[in-house]
């Protein structure tokens, strides 16, 4: 079990890390979510060995790892590229900790290893022949080799395009789970984080705003700007938020997070509001309706009610779409 | 920076700068001391005083004038050529570019005793009158750093991206507007670092000068070496050197500055060479002057040595066995080669050992300001020799290092240790850029996989270090073969070095020991240029590179 203290972090004097407590039991895998010069990748750092604690302390199962220098941690780390040793074939990265610590058999271990990555037969190639997935998914299979106590992942599938970054994500999930890694993933991409973590931490600014069970976190983001990084369209405030949840049928609340979805154009729905943009996707369309009391946000149609601009709609609102906050400010600027 | 961090960067530098303050810092302040302190007493007014009599006067316009004509000239041979061999296609490319990296590491007795073969009065330009003038001088010098010019330049040339060029060419930029609106701006700082180190070298040159310069038309360095060993006028070269010192440091802070080495651990883009057109004739036209330039004076070396009173003959070889005519030597040339061969093992290892840990203190990742500026300082700091005169070296040696417990006048280290600290910046040079393209995530990598420092070198470091390593070690020999400056003070005259042999015969009467002289020089020239091939097939971008 992996435990943070008041662990914080500093470069010549500036503290990228404030203040975090953490705890990851064994098994879990935890993704830290912040935007980049959140102090997110530094933590990480930290967990590794790589950068030392200014304060705080980090601990496994109770054993304080101030003193215990990276290679003796038991702590695999994944870079975001990768850092496979490029003279050596992609049998001999996987196999490098193997033979750090003389295991008899590495090459049935690293077998085993390529097929649970999906890369079974490539152990003779050099990285440089590699394509950018199948680089990612050698790496894994290295840091997974000798079951380190704790896996660090730092942004490992960002290098990756966007098709292939969502297909091992849900790869990353089934292999960290079939092998019942405990993980900490570091991420600025809040799918990435939903597809393979259990458990979510939100950074910003170097401190931790809020941590919990993904649909926790999700459901009830701390402040307006953790909202909005997870993916939420608008924060609404004051009576704009008031007048939303009204339709809703919710009580007053001092800010509400809206999906872009959380709105839609329905025949009977309790908004009415003028079409200020519409834009169809192959799914849907979305708009941007100026709703009385409310003021622009963001709204859907079905793709056979394709309605024009400056058109009067009526809206529904769905609640699971929502998320009440208790306050409305926080952070707005790191964000915009 | 925490304690042990700390503790591990002193650790590593330690040994390093012990050895450059031992040998480098104490004997060279010693000297300056001699100067500064002449009775004593802080006198710093006797320098100033030096520095405003007439000779010295004249001895400073010289260097300038001589280093300025000098680099100048090699850059209007060197960047033709720099184009030519490294984005023209054409048969022999690599030989030649291989060939004419060789002139940089000749000795430089040799390289002044082609020039008085082919300028001299019996010589196949002997007619020009050049024997004994600035100009033969100012030859010398550029043929040895057009090799720096063609290095520096032509690396830079090879990787530069096509694709502005390309972007201008597509915006209806003319390939005369195209090579002075885009091309010139992109390669201007690799041309200024090749200016700046080239006009060091030339204003540092001793062996050239000296054998071809004489007295009368005395630089900087040699003035420094007249003033000790003939005038025993301490005060004055000591004046002399802290100028140098000075002038030096801020060339290479310069130089530091605008260094256009290609980091060899990114992947870098290699343009491909294209087949010559019709407009590269004056290119082409201008690299075959430099080859000439280049081989010309060796030929008519190697020509010369094989004459014995006009006829061929092997004699001149033969008499390597011998100490010469009217006993010139002590020991028989034969025995001086073994000498300068083992002395340069030495040195080579020596600067090898310095170079890496060098090497490692000033690329490791710092963590904070305060360490980064340390291993600044200490990068600067083991540049150092580069620009002191190495006569001021030598010569510090003998004044520093002749009391207990440091009485090492005697010992078969002293030339060697010298040798290596002249060799030590350009090891450090080369090995640097190599260590600084490492990922330093690759380490990290390795050690979250497990592994300790030392293994984590062995996966990591080592696969890359390797070869610039061995070449380095090449680069260090051939220098060290070479070295002329420092050893004319430390070598002992039944101990000599190659170098000093043919000095001593060019300086002695007698034909058989002129000849004696050439044959000693085609002998260290092939064998420097032999060391230098081989280095040049490792295919290390960063050696010779400043």
């Amino acid at each position: 079990m992996l435990e943070l203290t008041g662990v914080s972090v500093a470069y010549d004097g500036v503290p990228a890390v404030r203040n975090v407590s953490l705890a990851l039991p064994d098994g879990g895998v935890l993704a830290v979510l912040g935007p980049s010069g959140s102090g997110k990748s530094t933590l990480l750092r930290a967990v590794a060995g790589l950068e030392p604690a200014s304060a705080g302390r980090i601990a496994w199962d109770g054993q304080d790892l101030a003193r215990v220098p990276t290679h003796k941690r038991g702590f695999a780390l994944m870079f975001q590229d990768g850092q496979l040793f490029p003279h050596l074939t992609v049998g001999r990265n996987v196999g490098y900790a193997l033979r750090l610590r003389r295991v008899r058999g590495s090459a049935a271990r690293v077998a085993e290893l390529l097929e649970l990555v999906g890369l079974t037969g490539y152990a003779d190639r050099l990285p440089a022949t590699l394509s950018g997935g199948e680089r990612q998914r050698v790496a894994l299979a290295r840091a997974l080799a000798v079951e380190p106590r704790l896996l660090l992942l730092d942004e490992p599938l960002s290098a990756l395009d966007a098709g292939l970054r969502e297909r091992l994500a849900g790869d990353l999930r089934q292999i960290l789970r079939a092998a019942g890694t405990t993980a900490l993933m570091v991420t600025h991409d809040h799918e990435e984080a939903f597809t393979v973590a259990d458990r979510l931490a939100v950074m910003r600014d170097g401190a931790l705003v809020q941590e919990g069970e993904i649909a926790a976190v999700w459901r009830a983001p701390a402040d307006p700007a953790t909202a909005l990084f997870l993916g939420y369209a608008r924060v609404l405030t004051g009576p704009a938020a008031t007048a939303a949840l009204a339709a809703a049928g919710r009580p007053t609340a001092p800010a509400v997070a809206v999906r872009r979805s959380a709105l839609s154009v329905a025949a009977t729905g309790p908004l009415t509001g003028t079409v200020r943009s519409a834009r169809a996707t192959p799914e849907q369309v979305r708009l941007v309706v100026d709703v009385a009391g409310v003021g622009e946000v963001d709204a859907v149609a079905d793709l056979d009610h394709h309605p024009a601009v400056g058109e009067s709609v009526r809206l529904d609102v769905d609640v699971s779409r929502l998320a009440v906050l208790r306050t409305g400010v926080g952070g707005e600027q790191s964000l915009h | 920076m925490t304690l042990r961090r700390a503790a591990g960067l002193l650790a590593l530098a330690l040994g390093p700068v012990l050895v450059l303050g031992v040998f480098f810092v104490l004997p060279v302040g010693g000297m300056l001391a001699r100067g500064l302190w002449p009775d004593g007493a802080f006198d710093p007014g006797a320098v100033a005083e030096v520095l405003t009599r007439p000779r010295v006067r004249r001895v400073l316009g010289n260097t300038a004038w001589f280093a300025a004509s000098a680099t100048v000239l090699s850059l209007a041979l060197g960047l033709p050529a720099a184009y030519a061999l490294h984005r023209l296609a054409f048969p022999l490319r690599r030989v030649l570019r291989a060939v004419l990296l060789v002139p940089f590491v000749l000795p430089t007795v040799v390289v002044g005793v082609a020039f008085k073969q082919l300028l001299g009065e019996s010589g196949p330009l002997g007619s020009l009158g050049l024997d004994g003038t600035p100009v033969a001088v100012i030859l010398g010098l550029a043929f040895f750093n057009v090799s720096v010019v063609i290095r520096v330049v032509g690396s830079a040339w090879e990787s530069l991206d096509q694709r502005p060029a390309e972007a201008a060419a597509a915006l209806g930029a003319s390939p005369v507007q195209v090579f002075r609106t885009v091309t010139i701006p992109a390669l201007r700082p690799a041309i200024v670092s090749a200016a700046s180190v080239v006009f060091l070298f030339c204003a540092a040159g001793f062996g050239v000068v000296l054998t071809l310069g004489g007295l009368r038309y005395a630089t900087v360095e040699t003035e420094i070496y007249l003033l000790t060993t003939n005038l025993l006028d301490l005060q004055a070269a000591a004046a002399l050197s802290i100028l140098q010192l000075v002038v030096v440091s801020v060339l290479l802070a310069v130089a530091g500055r605008l260094r256009a080495v290609a980091d060899p651990g990114v992947s870098r883009v290699v343009a491909r060479p294209r087949r010559p057109r019709l407009v590269d004739v004056p290119v082409l036209g201008a690299t075959v002057l430099l080859l000439l330039f280049v081989g010309v004076p060796v030929l008519t070396l190697v020509a010369g040595s094989l004459q014995v009173e006009g006829e061929w003959s092997l004699g001149n070889y033969r008499a390597l066995g011998g100490t010469g005519d009217q006993q010139a030597l002590l020991v028989p040339v034969t025995e001086a080669l073994a000498f300068s061969l083992r002395t340069a093992v030495d040195a080579t290892w020596m600067s090898l050992l310095l170079g890496l840990l060098v090497g490692v203190v000033v690329t490791r990742r710092s963590r904070s300001r305060g360490e980064r500026r340390v291993r600044a300082a200490l990068d600067g700091f083991f540049m150092l020799p580069l620009g002191v005169s190495a006569v001021t070296v030598g010569f510090g040696f003998l004044i520093t290092l002749d009391r207990p417990p440091l009485d090492l006048r005697d010992s078969a280290l002293l030339v060697p240790v010298a040798q290596a600290l002249v060799a030590l910046p350009l090891v450090v040079r080369t090995l640097v850029p190599v260590l600084q393209g490492i990922d330093d995530r690759q380490r990290q990598a390795a050690a979250s996989l497990g592994a300790g420092p030392l293994r984590t070198a062995l996966t990591v470091d080592l696969p890359v270090i390797w070869k610039p390593l061995l070449a380095a070690a090449g680069f260090a020999f051939a220098v060290s073969l070479g070295e002329f400056g420092a050893t004319s003070f430390l070598a002992r005259d039944d101990r000599p070095t190659v170098p000093i042999v043919i000095f001593r015969l060019i300086g002695h009467p007698g034909a058989m020991n002129y000849g004696m002289a050439l044959a000693a020089s085609v002998v260290l020239a092939a064998t420097t240029a032999l060391v230098m091939l081989l280095v040049e097939r490792l295919r290390v971008p960063s050696v010779g590179a400043f």
